[in-house]
């Protein structure tokens, strides 16, 4: 049985942060679950598809955010409990809907969260998302301890039914990835099956109905805004002259700084966890109860200006800073001990900052080699980039390479460099009709399968509608690698468990009216250089499928085992090397001993024997197993 | 604070540093402490740098700041290295000495610095520094891969930690998978034994 459905009421167990998500709406009987992976929110769906498996759960891998959170807002006004999960950028694509749909609002509680990224750990950009809860005016709870992540989850199921309106539920990738102790409840049996009860001036946003349902939204938030007043998660702890409001992660960081800097008995930290609408009567008594207010939130200053209007509003001249010269920045992550200096420094505290060990005091620097990531050993998107570079490098083109988000965006690293340009899912086929047009340059643009499926298809059919020139190589290896190998709309193998319909690229390529399409593995280089090599010579626009299966995915899921291995001839002497300056396989490695041959040497733990490598040097050859 | 520990592990994509992580906070747990985590996902995972840290105690911030790390247990070498600012003159360190070579030094870009130049730098400026031949203790327990559990057993034999030797069998015991728990606990013995 999965781990979360094992847990019995009064348990004490350490979950992740997003498990703590899943826990919490399995205690609230959610019946419907939708997704589009991304980090840091993938956990949560992951461990709903293996639930689902062994529970009477709905639970689908979506094509995109959007799609996630339309199918989740038809089952919610049918009176099912339903959660969307998303990264922030995904809540973008998803925001025509949730606009929207907080105005006809659900019957089934709704619980959509969005993950934030400060830092970007993995993400493109490190937007605000509480944000989106004043632009859509729907309320937002924010765990800030795996605890409040499972408790606030079950709340968000009963505050979205009495309000009748989605709740979003904000997390950072600090909270979904951390482990914390968490109590458990009882678990609520799904309920599974609603009905959709007819009510048009409710549901279809004709604007006659809009302007009564925007009116009932405000209406809505002013009950929302009372509860929050009233809410046990926002809650005033500590009694002093000094004031400090904060939420989700930040609130640790400031309670750990206050008992490092032993000025408990100073302060009095509001702490809001249900945090739109802002409740302004709780912060207008906590304003008046303190000299002074230190603002302690990552990123944007949302509590900082609220609270300076509700001051203003009040007739309040209590001091309130946050973000500012020498007080906290709006980019990236807090730190505990960056929070304990800000805290003390604004209300002058003494205080000594630790002293971290500093390796190259009294001596010389030592130059540290990077370590980023990279494309594992065996990947075909390195064999699809190496025979383009290849190509290009023959026919004496230098071209511009749009990318998009996926593995293949570690493209960018030396020896590839095969990206150029990146800003959101799917940009990749848009900005090379954009780039190509105007610039008569060539233009080959990357994207993966499963983020063609997500917001590529619609770019290409706008491509070969107004005649735009490129080529697109759509890199497939029958998964969604980046985020855990969740399976999408194309894979023909899915992991154990997982049986549905697949969707073919190439199909829906040609259908979309592309007239020159290929389909190449690209572990064959001679037929892949091949099709890049037409595809660049034609003037038409083209498509390049380049399909092998991701060996991670192939051998950790589908438990294929390594058939070949190779090594290197003793003749090779290291002077050409190809290997490493134009294909970079980080199986393959310079002997760190320069007089020893062979020069390079094939590390055998890391190659998995795709043999790509063979077709680019003579000196590597077939070894025996 | 006193009662407070910071743990930070940092190490190589496909070291086991989070299966290490886990193997601590139940030990922890198991010993009756209270006890915080976190990790890195995603990016992190493709060759890359993959910390984590645990907290054992009343604290509430799952992150460690730089210079307040209590104990750092390096899975590699350069990466113990690159992560020491975490550390303060009172913390242990514990270290594997086998290097993992980065890309970027595999293909020429990049110098590996000797081994023993980063532990001399390290070494008097922290209250202790054990190192370790990880990797050559897990293939004698049985498979190179247990060579996390050797770094748990040095970490145990420091005694850096309110945790006892019996909390890690225990875990080990009930927690890794049972395929491996004879070679996890030879694994532990011999990284206890080590340092």
């Amino acid at each position: 049985m999965h781990p979360l459905l094992r847990l019995e009421q009064g348990d004490k167990h350490l979950l992740l942060g997003n498990e703590a998500i899943v826990r919490g709406a399995l205690e609230a009987g959610i019946g419907f679950a939708t997704t589009y992976p991304g980090t840091p929110s993938s956990e949560i769906a992951d461990n709903f598809f293996r639930i689902a498996a062994e529970s009477d759960l709905y639970f689908e891998y979506s094509t995109n955010e959007k799609v996630a959170l339309e199918t989740a807002a038809g089952a919610a006004v049918s009176g099912v409990r339903t959660m969307c999960s998303m990264k922030h950028v995904g809540l973008n694509v998803a925001a025509d809907p949730l606009m929207t749909l907080a105005y006809v609002g659900v019957r089934g509680g709704m619980v959509i969260v969005t993950a934030d990224d400060p830092s970007m750990f993995s993400s493109q950009n490190e937007q605000d998302n509480r944000w989106y809860a004043r632009l859509s005016h729907l309320p937002m709870l924010e765990p800030a301890s795996a605890q409040e992540a499972k408790d606030m989850t079950v709340a968000a199921f009963d505050l979205s039914e009495t309000l009748q309106v989605p709740v979003l539920l904000r997390t950072t990738t600090r909270l979904s990835h951390h482990r914390g102790l968490v109590t458990t409840g009882s678990l609520r049996p799904p309920k599974t099956t609603g009905a959709f009860e007819k009510n048009p001036s409710r549901f279809v946003t004709v604007p006659a109905n809009a302007r009564v349902r925007h009116r009932v939204l405000l209406e809505q938030m002013e009950k929302a805004r009372d509860m929050a007043c009233e809410s046990g998660f926002n809650v005033v702890r500590g009694n002093g002259p000094w004031g400090i409001v904060t939420s989700a992660m930040a609130y640790n960081y400031v309670a750990d700084a206050i008992e490092d800097l032993g000025i408990t008995d100073r302060v009095c930290v509001l702490k809001l966890g249900f945090s739109h609408p802002f409740p302004e009567r709780l912060a207008v008594d906590f304003m008046r109860s303190v000299k002074k207010v230190l603002v302690v939130e990552e990123l944007e200053p949302i509590m900082e200006d609220s609270l300076k209007a509700i001051a203003q509003g009040a007739g309040l001249s209590t001091p309130i800073a946050g973000k500012g010269d020498g007080l906290f920045s709006r980019l990236y992550e807090f730190q505990p001990a960056m929070v304990r200096a800000v805290t003390a420094k604004y209300f002058g505290v003494a205080y000594t900052p630790p002293e971290p060990v500093d390796p190259n005091k009294d001596g010389e620097k030592i130059q540290l080699p990077m370590r980023p990531p990279n494309l594992c050993a065996g990947c075909p998107h390195r064999a699809t980039y190496y025979a383009v570079n290849s190509v290009l490098a023959d026919m004496d083109i230098e071209a511009v390479f749009p990318t998009d988000i996926g593995c293949y965006t570690l493209g960018i690293l030396p020896p590839l460099q095969t990206a150029d340009f990146l800003v959101c899912m799917g940009s990749s086929v848009t900005s090379a009709a954009g780039i190509s047009r105007v610039t008569g340059q060539k233009v080959i643009a990357f994207i993966g399968d499963s983020t063609f499926f997500h917001s590529g298809i619609t770019g290409l059919i706008n491509a070969v509608h107004n005649e735009h020139h490129f080529v697109l190589v759509i890199l497939d290896n029958g998964t969604t690698a980046m985020t855990g190998h969740q399976p999408h709309p194309g894979v023909d193998k899915g992991p154990p468990g997982w049986q549905k319909p697949s969707v073919s690229i190439e199909a829906l390529v040609r259908a979309c009216g592309v007239e020159q399409v290929w389909v190449v593995n690209p572990i064959n280089l001679g037929k892949a250089r091949a099709a890049v090599r037409e595809a660049l010579e034609s003037e038409k626009l083209s498509v390049i499928i380049a399909k092998a299966p991701c060996p991670l995915f192939a051998r950790r899921v589908l438990g294929e085992k390594q058939k070949r291995a190779f090594e290197v001839g003793p003749e090779c002497t290291g002077q050409c090397p190809v290997c490493i300056d134009r294909f970079g396989c980080p199986a393959l490695y310079r002997n760190p001993d320069p007089d020893a041959t062979p020069a390079m040497i094939i590390n055998q733990d890391l190659c998995i024997g795709c043999g790509v490598c063979i077709q680019i040097c003579k000196k590597i050859r077939p070894k025996k197993m | 604070m006193d009662n407070n520990y910071r743990v930070c592990f940092t190490g190589v994509g496909g070291q086991g540093t989070l299966l290490a992580t886990m193997v601590l906070a139940e030990a922890a747990i198991f010993a009756g402490h209270n006890v915080l985590a976190s990790e890195v996902h995603g990016m992190a995972q493709r060759g890359g740098v993959v910390e984590s840290s645990i907290m054992i105690g009343d604290l509430k911030s799952p992150i460690i700041s730089d210079g307040e790390a209590d104990v750092l247990v390096g899975f590699e070498p350069l990466e113990t290295y690159r992560a020491i600012q975490k550390c303060s003159a009172d913390s242990v360190v514990i270290s594997n000495c086998v290097p993992v070579m980065p890309f970027s030094v595999a293909i020429g870009k990049g110098t590996y610095p000797e081994v023993e130049t980063l532990f001399a730098r390290i070494r008097p400026r922290v209250r202790q520094l054990v190192t370790l031949d990880a990797p050559a203790l897990g293939r004698k327990a049985g498979a190179v891969l247990s060579a996390n559990v050797v770094m748990i057993g040095a970490l145990a034999k420091s005694a850096a930690l309110p945790i006892p030797t019996e909390a890690f069998e225990h875990t080990i015991r009930t927690k890794t998978k049972k395929k491996f728990v004879e070679i996890n606990l030879k694994a532990f013995e011999l990284g206890f034994g080590a340092s």
